[in-house]
């Protein structure tokens, strides 16, 4: 499994980060979390509002932080 | 209301009078009593409203507003979009998204721009501070006002048809169609909650320094010492107050507890409000962060046509009230 933090570097982008990093290392699932900074990129997912978190390609949500806990439920 | 006021005057007193011991009608007592009853009731104001917003705003994604304008029509278009911007979660951080969104959809620069003008101006945490400290009255012409701005100013630059001053490669941009995601009743408090939460941890600090400051020139500053330079016969008031507030960056809820002080001392209503967009419409990091997408010349024109119109309601309402 892929997830994709969108976001162009503020602080809000960094936590999503780190709770993504949580969620996943909580849940025992293998997945790569890896962050995505360029505007090109963020643009191709058609996301307007940062950050965004994108699982395999899916954009599951936009414009906020969600905890580790959210992000789990998504795994 | 009024007895909330009431009762939050009471424990101020308290805390200040009968715990702390400073002596009623002294400098330092009155500037810190004022202090901790400014804090208290726009704490309680903010964490409520800020609420209540965030729940009707998680019906607003800016992806729905993107489509809700593109391919409008000006002036319409710039009505809407203004009006939007008062909806929509605007972070200037995600400005260039935001902004490569829009105008890829079709919405036309005019109309991006009203949204871009409106969003960070005229925002419930604005309207909040001004109804706290002023009364609605002042609240309601600093919306009203706030919005003509951004009308106003995204109809010139859509006239001016400076479309090739965007960055090129904004033009060629891929945008892929994320689809909006609904939340249920649910996932909208759980929206709101984290909405609030995080609006309070960043906004915090600039409220506390912007009361503070309010507090010390309220305790310190002798009364009417503005009358003379910044009170409604002074032509020059106006422009002045916008030149330093374009610089200044802040958000509605650090200026607004500063900008009250200063017109308890003299200062005049058009000036504050002009002051005030200055400070929240304008900045030189936001101007940082639009160069990525628009270059010299449309950002210049940007901040002058805003600028500008902010001058013009600052000497309207100096006229008027």
């Amino acid at each position: 499994m892929k997830i994709e933090i969108l976001g162009t570097g503020c602080t809000k982008c960094k936590t999503l980060y780190e709770n993504a990093k949580r969620a996943v290392e909580e849940s025992g699932k293998s997945a790569e979390v890896v962050k995505v900074e360029d505007i090109p990129s963020i643009m191709k997912y058609g996301v307007m509002s940062t950050p965004a978190l994108v699982i395999d390609g899916k954009v599951k949500f936009s414009g906020k932080v969600a905890s580790a806990a959210e992000i789990a439920g998504m795994l | 209301m009024l007895m909330e006021h009431a009762m939050l005057k009471s424990f101020a007193d308290y805390i200040v009078f009968t715990l702390i011991g400073l002596v009623p009608g002294s400098r330092s007592g009155e500037a810190l009593d004022f202090f901790i009853y400014d804090t208290l009731k726009i704490f309680l104001l903010l964490t409520t409203i800020i609420f209540v917003v965030a729940i009707i705003r998680s019906s607003f994604p800016p992806e729905k507003t993107k489509r809700m304008l593109s391919h409008k029509r000006e002036f319409v278009g710039n009505v809407l979009a203004a009006l939007l911007g008062i909806v929509t979660p605007f972070c200037s951080c995600s400005a260039v998204p935001l902004f490569i969104g829009f105008v890829e959809s079709g919405v036309p620069l005019g109309v991006t721009f009203s949204f871009l003008i409106s969003s960070p101006m005229v925002n419930e945490v604005a309207l909040i501070m001004l109804w706290g400290l002023f009364g609605w009255r002042i609240a309601l012409i600093y919306i009203g006002t706030g919005l003509l701005v951004a009308v106003f100013a995204g109809i010139i630059i859509g006239k001016l048809k400076m479309e090739k001053y965007v960055q090129d490669y904004v033009w060629e941009m891929q945008v892929g169609n994320s689809e909006i995601t609904t939340m249920n009743f649910r996932g909208k408090l759980d929206y709101a909650r984290e909405y609030t939460m995080g609006l309070l941890k960043k906004i915090w600090p600039y409220v506390v320094v912007g009361v503070g400051l309010g507090a010390f020139i309220h305790g310190y500053v002798p009364a009417d010492f503005l009358a003379r330079w910044a009170g409604p016969d002074n032509i020059l008031a106006v422009p002045v107050a916008v030149a330093l507030g374009v610089p200044l960056y802040s958000n509605a809820a650090g200026v607004i507890p500063i900008v009250h002080a200063l017109m308890e001392k003299g200062m005049a209503i058009g000036t504050v409000l002009a002051f005030m967009m200055a400070v929240t419409a304008l900045s030189v990091p936001e101007a940082i962060i639009l160069s990525n997408v628009l270059k010299k010349p449309l950002l210049a024109t940007f901040f002058g046509i805003v600028a500008t119109a902010i001058v013009i309601v600052g000497y309207l309402f100096n006229a008027m009230l």
